[in-house]
């Protein structure tokens, strides 16, 4: 970047431009005043910035010159699996067959469509060794809430009202809350030493009022609840369902389902295992499986294959209801099912040993510089604990900024709560053994300045167009939008 | 590897020196935590690879298999709806810095798109006529749900009103979100096809925590806000509407008329229709509501030097922080949607957003008056955007098989609402010409 580029978009407007061409009108025009009441006809204009087209690409562009993601390098995000977003997959979404079509047109005019997502709910359905999938989830905590309205409808209809859903210390903000908002009490189990499921906690804690246990497996530490039949066992006999948070299924594809380790209910982050790009926070997908039992509580519409005709189903009298307008985020979906049949089974098997490899190595080769709480073999991911360097004055948040400096995007940071100073690391299969060797090498050199000159650590970053922001501030005094006094005044285009 | 699937990279040579330096033999030992009984012994059932040129053939199959909006005119809206959207908004949102990044944790390196979120905050500000606004929801009908329950929380109160001429989607949404939590939902009747303010003032109580109203409302019809916000606001309610933000460029905005919460979805601006999805909710509140809104919210902070800088702001009351006390458990949003509207509300500015409203109003009341004097019934008494019902001598379902085969996407069918058998919703955009409607026009009136 040669120049920097600080106007706000509506610090470009001036009077009387514009950056579209709207065709005249070739119908009779409507006096506004003649149709609507005066008191509904708006009064002042909305302030939208008036720019050319020119001067909207050249602001865009500038600002997407601010912006870090997969295409520009390396994003060890633990937990977000940032692998590359395929070129194909965004094309085929594109497609005018796909992007041009209204979810109410008849059945008979979009049968490409329903069959793609029939598709993918049965391959969805292979992969996590579920017997149904549900695409309309937009997100994973969607799916969350999604499965535990499931659960709540299936217990209801077996004569119980389960209240307690229980939760790992080490489980994602989002498990919590969507118990939340299904209307469920949230129990916390601790985790052992060895980061995992306390199984003796855990049968204390199960009772008959027990609805549920979300459990993520590989967990947040990247380690597998080799326990997992036993967990299974004891909420099963305990008459409680098994959630799968799918956030981290990139290291179990083709290795073992959900289903086989006893779960009941899963959600997969389509934008997270499947390819399909974050988009700077969204949209996502977060698809649900279930096991036989538990589909006619799906939510409706099921998209069915009757004959060789494909048809939208809403008479399924227990199903939870609408959980998401339409079927969910369709385009994210023909994405994923793009990249499913580029992989094919071979190839997904592959992604996660891959990315298994990849996370071993990296964190082997950073353990002798970093503390590593959890020494055992990982999966996909690996939390460190910068407690080390704590005691050197040096936080986890310094040496995330110190990596913007060397042009990485730092791992996710200060998660999961049960490790202290926590860098979680995620490198994933997309990356080569040398960026995996280039991110370390500058991880043990970050060390290293700890050690000997930690405020180039502490100062950083020093490289970004801009320093660390004043957080705290940005919170207590919010400004949230564009104050109306700044608008207009500024000609620096 | 014996594969050469593009988006792997190790070689040979590259794992077995990982495993070397592992003191691994193979890569299955990096999986010997797995136990027995739960390990796949066979390759999942699902097809095999194809390659790109195969796959890119057949994707190009299955879409061509949909009747799409290129090749036919669409009369059909009912919550989505075939608009113009600049060549420049695709362009824009297809920069890999911005789809390819995660949500902007780290505000150094995300000044792009907090920036960009800023901005679009301020722009659905201006048009509902709120104070904050947040980055975006899943879509305009899981807002309304969410827009229920922040007024089920402030007001303490359990039960909400909801107007049957709210989107069927929003209702059932609706529905099966207070299961959740457990408040009760009531659903006021219709007076022809705006909300009925006999039974609103009938069912409204002191418990009553807000009423929920679209604008305009499902059927296209304007609704009369100011006098549903008096019933509410003698109950202490709260006042929460669903507005299409095309129709608020001319319409007066639902802050002004009291609104407390708006919410809706930017579809009609700068988002294809893709089958229903990905869209874009949003949510706007009045300042007193700011530290209660759901997602994430960018605001504007200053770095150590002093230099204008944005981030992500209020990240108490969010799951990551808050976990089970949260106020949403929404994660994930629809943040590059939220930048193809801002794209689309920016290259159509302050006066071309009021020519393309226009656009809609004049064809929606062009068509609406042919039908009319071609014998067919508009059923809205109140004035609609671009969106009107009509009644028809046969079931709308024989219609749109008519339409179909005369190259047109018909009306939506009303017949699951309340059993309005032979009536059709239909939606005139700015995407319309003359020509189509009057053909149109022609086929409707030319049946008996």
């Amino acid at each position: 970047m040669t120049t920097t580029y600080d106007s706000l978009i509506f610090e470009l407007s001036q009077p009387d431009r514009s950056g579209v061409d709207l065709p005249e009108s070739d119908v009779e025009s409507v006096d506004l005043s003649d149709k609507f009441p005066e008191h509904l006809i708006r009064e002042t204009e909305a302030e939208l910035p008036e720019i050319s087209e020119l001067q909207l690409v050249r602001h865009y562009t500038a600002l997407s010159n601010k912006n870090y993601g997969v295409d520009n390098g390396f994003y060890p995000l633990g937990s977000c699996t940032m692998k590359y977003n395929p070129k194909l997959n965004e094309d085929v979404a594109r497609l005018e067959g796909f992007s041009r079509i209204h979810p109410y047109q008849p059945e008979n005019t979009v049968q490409g469509a329903l069959q793609l997502l029939h598709e993918l709910q049965e391959d969805l359905a292979v992969i996590s060794g579920m017997a149904e999938v549900t695409l309309q989830p937009s997100a994973g905590a969607q799916g969350e809430w999604t499965g535990l309205m499931i659960a709540k409808n299936y217990h209801k209809h077996n004569g119980e009202n389960r209240s307690k859903v229980l939760i790992p210390d080490s489980a994602h903000g989002t498990n919590p809350a969507s118990a939340t908002v299904a209307g469920f009490d949230t129990v916390t189990i601790p985790s052992t030493k060895d980061g995992l499921v306390d199984v003796a906690e855990l049968k204390k804690l199960v009772d008959d009022d027990t609805a549920a246990l979300m459990l993520t497996n590989p967990n947040t530490l990247g380690l597998f609840e080799k326990d997992i039949v036993e967990i299974a066992e004891i909420v099963h006999e305990a008459g409680g369902l098994l959630y799968y948070d799918g956030a981290n299924a990139n290291a179990i594809l083709g290795k073992t389902t959900p289903g086989k380790m006893g779960f009941d209910i899963v959600h997969l982050n389509l934008h997270k295992t499947f390819t399909t790009p974050h988009g700077g926070g969204g949209p996502g997908a977060g698809p649900v499986g279930v096991t036989e039992k538990l589909i006619p509580y799906l939510p409706v519409p099921r998209i069915k294959k009757v004959q060789n005709h494909y048809v939208l189903d809403d008479k399924e009298p227990l199903s939870i209801g609408r959980v998401k307008g339409y079927y969910g985020n369709f385009g994210i979906l023909v994405r994923a099912y793009t990249y499913v049949r580029t992989m094919g089974a071979e190839g997904l098997q592959q992604v996660s040993e891959s990315a298994v490899l990849h996370a071993n190595y990296l964190k082997k080769r950073l353990e002798t510089h970093y503390e590593s709480p959890f020494p055992q073999t990982c999966k996909h991911e690996f939390v460190l604990s910068g407690s080390k360097q704590k005691k050197l004055g040096v936080r986890t948040l310094d040496i995330a900024k110190r990596l913007l400096d060397f042009g990485y995007h730092p791992p996710t940071i200060y998660f999961p709560l049960n490790v202290e100073e926590g860098l979680m690391i995620e490198p994933t299969e997309t990356e080569t053994k040398e960026t995996l060797d280039g991110f370390a090498d500058t991880m043990i050199q970050i060390a290293k300045e700890i050690e000997q000159d930690p405020n180039i650590v502490l100062d950083a970053p020093h490289t970004t167009i801009i320093g660390r922001l004043d957080e705290t501030k940005a919170s207590r005094k919010p400004v949230l939008r564009v104050p109306v006094t700044t608008r207009n005044l500024s000609n620096n285009s | 590897m014996n594969s050469t699937f593009r988006y792997l990279t190790d070689t040979k040579q590259d794992q077995q020196d990982m495993l070397r330096y592992l003191k691994k033999d193979s890569i299955e030992e990096l999986f010997d935590d797995l136990p027995d009984e739960i390990r796949l012994n066979e390759a999942l059932a699902i097809p095999e690879a194809i390659s790109e040129p195969i796959l890119m053939k057949k994707m190009q199959r299955l879409s061509g298999q949909n009747t799409n909006a290129n090749n036919y005119p669409f009369f059909l809206g009912a919550g989505t709806y075939d608009h113009f959207i600049p060549s420049v908004v695709n362009h824009i949102i297809s920069r890999s810095e911005f789809y390819t990044a995660y949500t902007p944790y780290q505000p150094e390196i995300s000044q792009g798109e907090l920036q960009a979120i800023f901005e679009f905050q301020t722009m659905v500000c201006e048009l509902t006529g709120m104070d904050v606004a947040n980055s975006s929801m899943y879509d305009g009908f899981t807002s309304v749900a969410e827009a229920a329950a922040l007024a089920v929380s402030s007001t303490k109160r359990s039960k909400v009103l909801i107007s049957k001429a709210v989107h069927p989607e929003s209702r059932s949404i609706l529905q099966t979100s207070a299961a959740g939590p457990g408040y009760k939902v009531e659903e006021i009747a219709l007076d022809q096809d705006i909300t009925d303010l006999k039974e609103l003032e009938e069912k409204i109580d002191p418990n009553t925590a807000a009423i929920i109203v679209q604008y305009p409302n499902f059927f296209g019809s304007v609704e009369d806000l100011q006098e549903i916000n008096k019933i509410a606001k003698e109950h202490g309610a709260l006042l929460i509407v669903s507005a299409n933000p095309l129709a608020l460029a001319l319409l007066q905005s639902p802050g002004k008329l009291g609104a407390d919460i708006v919410v809706g979805d930017m579809q009609p601006l700068g988002i294809p229709m893709s089958f229903g999805g990905p869209h874009c909710g949003y949510f706007a509140v009045k300042k007193k509501f700011m530290r209660k809104i759901p997602g994430r919210v960018v605001g504007q902070t200053e770095d150590t030097k002093g230099k204008r800088g944005f981030t992500l702001v209020l990240q108490a009351r969010e799951q990551h922080i808050r976990r089970e006390k949260a106020s949403s458990n929404i994660c994930s949003n629809q943040a590059l949607n939220a930048l193809a509207s801002a794209v689309c509300m920016a290259a159509l500015g302050k006066h071309g957003i009021r020519k393309m409203a226009q656009l809609n109003i004049e064809k929606a009341d062009y068509m609406a008056k042919q039908l009319v004097e071609n014998g067919i019934k508009v059923i809205n008494q109140a004035p609609f955007f671009n969106e009107f019902a009509v009644e028809l001598p046969i079931s709308a379902q024989e219609v749109n098989q008519k339409l179909l085969e005369a190259g047109f996407i018909g009306g939506f069918d009303l017949r699951k609402e309340d059993d309005r058998t032979n009536q059709m919703l239909i939606a005139v955009t700015e995407q319309r010409t003359k020509e189509e409607i009057d053909q149109f026009v022609h086929i409707l009136g030319g049946l008996q």
